[in-house]
């Protein structure tokens, strides 16, 4: 099992990426236009090279603040099963709204790849997109596809292999907040380093617990703490 | 040019434009509209309103929302006269 690897697909509803999982595993996980179809975890194989990519589809949510138990499940799975890419679909003719999911993803764990799908159909609609940029400025893979005419996988696939086999290093870029926010991270986020260890981004879980996230505090309790007590 | 006038988004008029400028509420439908694109400088424009006047339909960053009363009467923003 050495050459496994977790990729979740991770997006806003309706965007694709039940579309994209079909097309990659050669599965018929049932794919409908409209928004909450995912409700559930459906996982499906790609073999690429000499590696078997675990493909795990996340529910499409605005957010993943857990306002609801589909951002729940998608959230829990990014921080706490951890998978090894987490690969953002964002719908290109929508990307203001879509770019807020990625710029939470992006501030929860390291290895990003931002997909950009669509892309047929924003280019019909005149609307041009600079990956190059993109990439630049988010300090991640950005990539653009067409899931249904199945344009892009080969770059999709081979950008997950580069970051699993380290050949990328990811550095996605964070948001700054206001001063008054960001002094208080500051404050907490040496003590949370110290709680939670490699586990989890202490910037993240400092935002959170800065927000009164008590879903999360419990979580982390129940999933930290038990082992802890079983050790 | 005239002063910019403030509106509710509940108080707007089919086929307005108007820039949000403050949301007046906390917690966690705060989040969800702020997810949903309702954010502080979006122009929303205002696409129908139902039979009773409530939920009235908002077209936000692309995608029509509906929002009742209760959230959209605490929803501010300066309303952009038409043709500029």
């Amino acid at each position: 099992m050495g050459n496994s690897y977790r990729v979740a697909l991770a997006g806003n509803p309706n965007t694709g990426k039940s579309t994209l999982f079909n097309a990659l595993t050669g599965l018929r996980q049932h794919t409908g236009n409209w928004a909450g179809k995912t409700v559930s975890l459906a996982q499906g194989n790609v073999q690429y090279k000499d590696k078997m990519f675990n493909l795990i589809d996340l529910p499409g949510t605005y957010s993943l603040f857990s306002n609801s138990s589909d951002e729940e499940v998608a959230r829990n799975y990014i921080v706490f099963e951890k998978p090894d890419v987490t690969v953002v679909v964002l719908d290109a003719t929508s990307l203001e709204r879509n770019f807020n999911l990625a710029l939470q993803v992006l501030e929860m764990t390291k290895n990003v790849i931002i997909c950009i799908n669509l892309i047929d159909v924003a280019e019909q609609q005149g609307i041009s997109i600079n990956e190059r940029i993109l990439t630049n400025r988010l300090g991640v893979p950005v990539i653009k596809i067409s899931a249904r005419n199945k344009k892009g996988f080969p770059m999709l696939l081979d950008t997950i292999d580069r970051i699993v086999t380290g050949a990328i290093e990811c550095q996605p870029v964070q948001t700054t907040y206001a001063d008054e926010i960001e002094d208080k991270i500051k404050k907490i986020e040496p003590k949370v380093s110290e709680l939670i260890g490699n586990q989890m981004s202490a910037r993240w879980v400092s935002l959170r617990l800065l927000d009164g996230d008590e879903k999360l505090l419990n979580e982390i309790n129940q999933r930290y703490g038990q082992k802890e007590r079983a050790e | 040019m005239s002063e910019p006038k403030t509106v509710k988004l509940v108080d707007g008029e089919k086929g307005n434009l108007i820039q949000i400028t403050s949301l007046n509420l906390d917690g966690v439908m705060r989040r969800r509209l702020l997810d949903l694109g309702f954010v502080t400088g979006a122009i929303v424009e205002v696409i129908r309103k139902s039979p009773l006047g409530d939920p009235i339909a908002y077209r936000v960053s692309q995608t029509t929302i509906a929002l009742r009363k209760e959230e959209s009467s605490r929803i501010e923003g300066v309303l952009m006269t038409d043709g500029e």
